[in-house]
């Protein structure tokens, strides 16, 4: 009778592909996941609480370390709330700014998701591919926030400051040329025969699942629910345009990958359109807000659509300058809650492929 | 959206008298019939997306206030509900039987604001070290030495 | 002129010995050793080269430029980065088996420059040229997988454990494949002897004959090397680097030599069973016979390099199920038919 002894395994805090300092404490049987313990709080800087000593105000630099991938859709996720709260309307051309670097900031968080994915599956190469492209991103975010990662550029009541001159030229000359691109990643990782060996049914969730654990953004759009906020609830001015929600069938790695593909090229489309139609849109870009932020006593509660999922933030003012309680709803920390019975039975190849599938990012993580 | 939340608030008004609604149509519920009524939401209002729960520490008051968001994906709406648990005894039943993804949501809950969710598979702390004492999210909290 | 060239030295050295008036003996011998040597300075600096290759190869295919600021072009960059890992201190785990631990990185070179002993570069350019030269190399280069196999186990680390298992699986089901592969062309020749094949190959290269052999041959020897799509080795997103996971310094640098010199057999392999070795195509004779074998052999170094650079790794069970279920079957296959092919020549009366 052959007898198989179980080990231990530490992935992580140091490994080339937990992308950041976030353990796994794997029990394997052989090169097979028996238990999988994942352990997060590495990055933990206390966010929450630094927020409380903080003015409404300077609370958004530190949205921006959350996922700082996506940086813009976390900074408007926060003012959306704290304007939720005063009742603040925003001008029209700040929505439209907002709209497009939030876009993009989405963008730049997928191509880095796609490529990353690539590189943990062991292609080198659609990784610096897809980072070709995130480059122009980020130039171009730079030249808008004067910031690559960390932009905070929303304030609450509009955007810091308008677009430079020729600025909306080139991201639109960049929009042009994105589903060529698009088709390029399709071609050189999607496509692949040992690409989609490896993702294909592979650590599947079914929808039921998905919905219960609380998944959301791209981990649950590819189980086959269609539940994207943007269009569920639309907030800003989403309504406007016209996209559509990519949506996945088996739910396994695979679809989660892809369904980031075509959400990019959705985002291109929303771009265009948000381009075209800033073209009429002038005036300010920063509503009439007091020096001194004092929301009146409440809470609220405001969850928009980021990159990795639903970001949520609750805010509770008790009518000083400070926030009472900020709490923040952060998708990367949610989706992982059922990393360890998706992991099970599977391989340590496995592990790194369905981690990468979710898309975290630890500073989003630990918050 | 805003009639659907109205319309399901004021049902829920009518069947459940132990609740109250504020203007903000934020439901608040006794800790003792909480899991009860959380049960009612998922099985007949659609409510299945615990999107969001977490926990404010009120010292004035003697109260933690536990929130809860939870979202429906068929019908759209979203629901804020409220219940509070005095500071000296910070114990509710956990929802995690009810909603899977309020697992690590409790755990963090837990782990900075001290509040015990009975019934939770694994309560243990998540985000801080095992060894850490205290609870930082709490307002009295006070951290003594800090980065040497 | 040129096409003599190493074999002109080697006569003029002999020559020169035979002035001094020292015994024929002696004077073998010390040509002997010349010629490893030789052999032994040409692996190192190939490897060397390769590093480079590799880098530029894979920094057009990635949109970059790679290295290109030690000497002209950055061609200098290997001997920069084998100067930076001599310098650099050889950790040894608390837990290694120290001498084990040592031992490996030494060890992996040998099977390696014991195989380049038979390998004919050219026209009577082999320093042996055994009778059983196909045989010598298959034997001599399985021996690899121990020494890998070896530093693993002493790392004493799980990382390392793991990848060192994944050696001997991925190694002993490629070796099967591999040889088999071959078999059809020694099937052909009737010969072991290394010049006796690439004489076969005057006229036709066993490429377009073999054509099913040469496929699996290549992808089992691409699997041997340990080279993406099959590097799950050292598949550096999942078990960090395998068995180098505790290697510093020059100690990782042999295991990252040896393994460039492990390409350069596969593909010089693959040159003298299947593209003709040293002959020149097309009667293009001008052209000395051993630059047309290193053409052959870098033009098939080249393809494991992009095949590395394009192709995402394979997963340890869809390895094993590759092998076992489509490599061997396949090579089987072709030997039947290749067996059944010449019974029906020879009943012809070719």
């Amino acid at each position: 009778m052959l007898r198989t002894q179980e080990y231990f395994l530490n992935f992580g805090p140091q490994h080339p592909s937990t992308h950041g300092v976030f353990q796994i404490i794997l029990t394997l049987d052989g090169e097979r996941i028996v238990k999988a313990e994942p352990v997060c709080g590495y990055l933990h800087r206390g966010i929450e609480k630094l927020a409380e000593s903080r003015t409404y105000t300077q609370v958004i630099p530190y949205t921006d370390r959350m996922d700082y991938l996506a940086a813009m859709l976390q900074n408007l996720g926060y003012v959306q709330a704290v304007e939720k709260l005063m009742g603040i309307e925003v001008p029209e051309r700040a929505e439209y700014l907002r709209i497009i670097s939030g876009e993009l900031s989405r963008l730049a968080s997928h191509l880095l998701a796609t490529g990353v994915y690539a590189l943990d599956i062991g292609a080198f190469t659609g990784f610096l591919i897809c980072f070709r492209e995130r480059e122009r991103v980020m130039d171009l975010l730079e030249e808008l926030t004067g910031s690559r990662m960390t932009l905070s550029y929303a304030r609450i009541g509009g955007v810091a400051d308008d677009a430079p001159e020729g600025w909306l030229d080139k991201v639109k000359q960049l929009m042009d040329a994105m589903p060529d691109y698009i088709a390029e990643y399709n071609g050189l990782i999607t496509g692949n025969e040992i690409f989609q060996a490896r993702t294909k049914f592979v650590g599947q969730l079914k929808p039921e699942t998905a919905i219960n654990y609380s998944l959301s953004g791209p981990v649950l759009r590819a189980s086959g629910v269609n539940y994207d906020l943007r269009k569920v609830r639309p907030y800003g001015i989403y309504d406007r345009f016209d996209f559509e929600v990519p949506l996945g069938e088996n739910g396994d790695c695979f679809d989660r990958f892809y369904c980031r593909v075509r959400e990019m090229q959705q985002s291109v489309r929303i771009i265009q359109q948000a381009i075209e139609q800033i073209k009429e849109v002038g005036g300010p870009v920063q509503a009439k807000v007091p020096k001194v932020l004092k929301p009146p006593k409440g809470d609220v509660y405001h969850e928009i659509e980021s990159a990795k999922g639903i970001i949520g933030y609750y805010v509770v003012s008790d009518g000083s300058n400070k926030p009472y309680r900020v709490h923040v709803r952060r998708p990367s920390f949610i989706n992982l809650g059922y990393l360890d019975e998706m992991l099970r039975g599977y391989l340590i190849a496995d592990v790194v492929a369905i981690l990468g599938s979710i898309d975290i990012v630890l500073g989003e993580v630990d918050c | 959206m805003e009639d659907k939340v109205t319309a399901l608030v004021e049902e829920l008004r009518g069947k459940f008298p132990f609740i109250e609604v504020n203007e903000q149509k934020t439901v608040i519920v006794p800790v003792d019939k909480l899991l009860e009524f959380m049960q009612e939401l998922k099985d007949n209002y659609a409510l299945d997306f615990l999107t969001n729960l977490t926990a404010v520490d009120y010292p004035e008051e003697n109260k933690f206030e536990v929130v809860y968001n939870i979202n429906s994906i068929v019908k759209g709406y979203s629901l804020m509900v409220k219940t509070s648990v005095s500071r000296e005894k910070p114990e509710l039943p956990s929802v995690f039987p009810i909603w899977g993804g309020a697992n690590w949501q409790e755990r963090k809950v837990y782990d900075l604001m001290g509040i015990v969710f009975t019934g939770h598979p694994n309560l243990k702390r998540i985000l801080l070290d095992p060894n850490f004492e205290g609870h930082p999210l709490r307002k009295d909290f006070q951290w003594e030495g800090g980065r040497e | 002129m040129l096409e003599n060239l190493f074999v002109g030295v080697a006569d003029w050295l002999r020559s020169l010995l035979g002035g001094l008036g020292t015994p024929v003996e002696i004077n073998e011998a010390i040509v002997m050793l010349v010629k490893l040597v030789a052999i032994l300075v040409f692996i190192l600096l190939n490897a060397a080269w390769l590093v480079y290759m590799e880098r530029k190869v894979a920094a057009y295919m990635q949109a970059r430029i790679g290295p290109n600021r030690v000497g002209p072009k950055g061609l200098l960059q290997p001997f920069a980065d084998v100067g930076k890992l001599i310098c650099k201190e050889i950790v040894i785990p608390r837990k290694a088996d120290i001498v084990v631990f040592l031992l490996a990185p030494v060890l992996i070179f040998v099977p390696t420059v014991m195989v380049f002993a038979v390998i004919p570069f050219g026209k009577n350019m082999a320093a042996i040229d055994m009778n059983i030269g196909v045989f010598y190399l298959l034997a001599i280069t399985s021996l690899s997988t121990l020494f890998l196999w070896m530093g693993g186990w002493a790392s004493n680390s799980k990382y390392s454990l793991i990848g060192s298992m994944r050696v001997v699986a991925q190694m002993v089901s490629y070796e099967l494949p591999l040889v088999l592969g071959l078999l059809g062309v020694i099937m052909i020749v009737g010969s072991l002897r290394m010049s006796d094949i690439i004489a076969a190959q005057e006229h036709v290269w066993f490429i377009f004959t073999q054509p099913i052999a040469f496929l699996i041959y290549f992808t089992a020897a691409v699997a041997e090397t340990n080279r993406c799509p099959f590097d799950l080795v050292e598949g550096e997103s999942e078990i960090i680097s395998g068995p180098y996971t505790e290697y510093a310094g020059m100690a990782f640098a042999m295991f990252f030599m040896a393994e460039y010199a492990n390409i350069m057999v596969i593909c010089a392999m693959a040159t003298i069973m299947f593209l003709g070795g040293w002959h020149a195509p097309f009667g293009l004779d001008f052209i000395p016979s051993w630059i047309w074998f290193f053409l052959k052999m870098y033009a098939l170094i080249f393809i494991v390099m992009q095949l590395r650079w394009t192709y995402p790794r394979i997963r340890v069970d869809q390895l094993m199920g590759f092998g076992w279920k489509v490599l061997v079957p396949l090579a089987l296959a072709n030997i039947f038919i290749t067996g059944v092919g010449m019974k029906i020549y020879q009943a012809i009366g070719w």
